[in-house]
């Protein structure tokens, strides 16, 4: 079976809410639409305070290209634009929207009919897809506009599509293949079309059989399209280990998948594609999983964005009574959060409740240079050294030991036998090491 | 509601710990430990529980009245130290010797570095090598296997096999007590099989990897095995040296402790062939019948300068287009 070659760790896969049946989620009072996605710049609003607006109008627009239009998930009153705090712990700009029925823009096809055939050519379907405002909901949430937009000079050869769903606990992506395996072929096949590639390969890891085997059917009806098996691994589902995984290929370090001649878009991803291109609907809703190991009955929802997480909780059981700890995400990945009033952004997969026997860290204690984090590192970098470099502010033999490599997966963390800090320390050394090499470019200019 | 945690992510931990990996060490350790008391009885007993009882108690007062720091002896490494030395030595050593080693591994080779993690040598063999300097003839002569010995100090003694082919002398054990340990050495070297059950279950449960005692068995083997091609009457057969000694010993037990070895594939793949090299140089030319003990405080030495030269194969490698 199919794998990246390098480290990696199999924590256990808690998948509680693997075919459970995706549920819509009543519409809260409320909505506080963020105007920022994590990457790029928050959009400029299009909306003022007292504006009535219908599900799919557009309230922000792109500011620059690597940023993304933002709709209304839902009719009503815009209330205010304000900060408001987001799964990172940053406060950004927000749209607050009163609802008030559920009132959709003429112009979006709600029929529930699979419209296969697309007539749109490369460019057009790009711009729609921009127009659209979709983002990547494998998690990083970059504009898909950006990454389907090949640099001159570099080809795309394969179209790779991330089914991997790798990090514990998440089902969001696997329900999605289940239940949308037709839109999702001709999201896939829209996707092909707009990057002008021939070939397209599905990875989905094996404890998804179900998936794989739904996908599979559906992907007979097009050309080109395969599905892999990956083997169950964490980070299966990271970019560069995906690519490996499927096609042997190593994007180089610091580069982009584009110099292997790969471009990859999450199972979701394509999903919102397929509706925002077939059916003009743009990116206001997403599949999440609320689980936990003291959750009574895990699930998959659809939420609009912006939905407070506190509405998605009260409507799916309410918070366990021995939760210590709520992260927007799965385990490995996921935010800790401060609390439930924030909102549903595009990239929140899940919300996942850890009891607090399990929500602290244990002692931190020396390092007994075991070198499991290095071997364990996806990335093939040591772990041990990088924190201990951090710590000192050591920037430039940081930047030697590739320190910019680090995908912050956690796998260094998770197998430490001495509980130490190691991820958190090299996220303070890349951070420190990225305004040094911008310093310096600036520099150069 | 309880208070909710805010940390960085990862939120999950596979909660392995260092007394997880040490419980390993020791229950890796187990076959060779019975096959030590069947065979050397009441000394190897004694032997061994004088060594880790000393080696826990000075870790604990150096901790509470020197270093003054947080207990440690709950993590286990000074059970580990003190089996390791325990098994390093013969088992007619008096008492007091054994105390005199287990002062030096904890107190020299590794308190006074700051604890586990801190220590450059493999502190069980500052322990031995120390014995083996300060008093030469207590620590080569080695009691005869005898099933359940009742004797301690006054045991019948006899040479170990080394020695035997380094005097060119005649009775050197079959190749079977070779495998199963009957015969003359440290407590805890004799027998290959148990030892390599032991290996069996550290790389089962992961807590080593086979890249380093894999190494130094392939190279002495290879390095021997010339020498025996070239001339079988003067050289013993690879076999015999992978057999004796504390070669199986070193290279699983003692090679592979974790704070000395070095971080990288690469790396312990370097070291690995050092200690190999330098083990057969001792064993042949040297005036010494043994050198895994040397052989690998030396390639300690050097670890710091492999893990900062010899770096793992980076994801990417490839030079951009």
């Amino acid at each position: 079976m199919k794998t990246f070659k390098m480290g990696g760790i199999h924590p256990e896969e808690c998948k509680f809410s693997a075919g459970k049946k995706t549920e819509v989620i009543s519409l809260p009072k409320q909505v506080v639409i963020p105007l920022r996605h994590y990457s790029g710049k928050p959009s400029i609003p299009e909306v003022a305070k007292g504006d009535m607006v219908k599900v799919g109008q557009l309230i922000g627009r792109a500011d620059g290209f690597v940023s993304a239009n933002v709709h209304s998930s839902v009719s009503g009153k815009v209330v205010k634009i304000d900060n408001a705090l987001d799964a990172f712990g940053y406060k950004n700009p927000a749209v607050f929207i009163d609802v008030i029925g559920d009132d959709w823009l003429e112009t979006i096809d709600l029929t529930p009919k699979v419209k296969r055939t697309c007539d749109l050519e490369s460019s057009e379907i790009i711009k729609k897809i921009a127009e659209s405002g979709i983002v990547g909901l494998g998690g990083a949430t970059f504009p898909t506009h950006v990454k389907l937009s090949v640099p001159a000079g570099k080809k795309a050869e394969v179209l790779i599509i991330n089914g991997a769903e790798c990090e514990p606990y998440l089902t969001c992506d696997h329900q999605l293949m289940l239940e949308k395996g037709e839109e999702i072929i001709i999201g896939i096949t829209i996707l092909m079309k707009a990057i002008q590639v021939k070939r397209a390969l599905v990875g989905i890891e094996a404890n998804k059989p179900d998936a794989i085997l739904n996908i599979e059917k559906w992907a007979k009806t097009v050309e080109g399209v395969e599905v892999i098996p990956l083997k169950v691994k964490y980070p299966q589902g990271s970019e560069k280990q995906l690519i490996q995984a499927l096609t042997g290929r190593e994007v180089p370090s610091g580069g982009l998948p584009i110099d292997v001649g790969a471009i990859v878009q999450n199972v979701a991803t394509t999903f919102a594609v397929y509706e925002a291109v077939q059916k003009n609907k743009p990116l206001i809703e997403r599949v999440i999983t609320v689980t936990g190991k003291s959750v009574p009955e895990p699930g998959n929802y659809w939420v609009r964005v912006g939905t407070p997480l506190s509405h998605v909780v009260e409507k799916t059981g309410g918070i366990p009574e021995d939760t210590g700890k709520i992260v927007a995400g799965g385990p490995m990945m996921g935010r800790a959060l401060p609390n439930l009033e924030i909102s549903v952004a595009k990239g929140t997969a899940a919300v996942l409740f850890i009891p607090s026997s399990e929500s602290g860290r244990g002692k931190v204690q020396n390092c007994i240079r075991c070198a499991k984090c290095v071997f364990h590192c996806p990335m093939g970098l040591e772990p041990y050294l990088l924190m201990n470099r951090s710590e000192k502010n050591l920037l430039d033999e940081l930047e030697q030991n590739r320190v910019m490599d680090c995908i912050e997966c956690g796998s260094c963390s998770y197998v430490c036998p001495s509980n130490r800090p190691l991820v958190d320390y090299i996220r303070y050394g890349k951070l420190k090491v990225g305004e040094l090499i911008r310093s310096r470019k600036v520099q150069q200019l | 509601m309880n208070k909710l945690v805010v940390s960085p992510s990862p939120h999950v931990h596979s909660g392995n710990s260092i007394q997880k990996e040490m419980k390993s060490v020791l229950i890796a350790l187990i076959p060779a430990y019975l096959v030590a008391l069947y065979y050397f009885g009441v000394g190897a007993l004694i032997v061994s529980v004088t060594s880790v009882l000393s080696c826990v108690l000075f870790e604990y007062l150096i901790q509470k009245f020197i270093l003054k720091g947080e207990k440690t002896i709950t993590d286990c490494s000074a059970i580990v130290t003190g089996l390791l030395l325990a098994f390093n030595l013969p088992s007619n050593l008096p008492i007091w010797i054994v105390i005199i080693g287990a002062l030096v591994a904890i107190g020299v080779g590794k308190m006074s570095f700051g604890g586990l993690g801190n220590n450059p040598f493999n502190p069980a063999l500052v322990g031995r090598v120390f014995l083996l300097i300060s008093f030469p003839v207590q620590m080569t002569s080695w009691p005869r296997p005898i099933p359940f010995n009742p004797a301690y100090m006054d045991a019948e003694t006899s040479a170990t096999a080394l020695t035997a082919l380094k005097e060119h002398l005649e009775n050197i054990p079959s190749a079977l007590d070779m495998f199963i340990g009957n015969m003359g050495g440290s407590m805890g070297e004799v027998s290959t099989l148990a030892l390599l059950l032991g290996f069996a279950y550290l790389l089962y449960r992961r807590t080593i990897s086979w890249h380093i005692p894999i190494t130094i068995l392939f190279t002495v083997f290879v390095m021997t095995g010339i020498f025996y091609l070239v001339d079988p009457q003067t050289y013993a057969s690879p076999l015999v040296h992978l057999m004796t000694g504390g070669l199986m010993l070193g290279a699983i037990f003692m090679a592979t402790d974790f704070v000395t070895s070095p971080m990288t594939k690469r790396g312990m793949f370097v070291y690995g062939i050092g200690i190999g090299v330098i083990t057969v140089v001792i064993r042949l030319f040297g005036s010494y019948p043994e050198g895994v003990s040397f052989a690998i405080l030396i390639m300690n030495a050097f670890t710091p300068l492999i893990n900062t030269y010899i770096k793992p194969k980076r994801f990417g490698e490839v030079r951009k287009k």
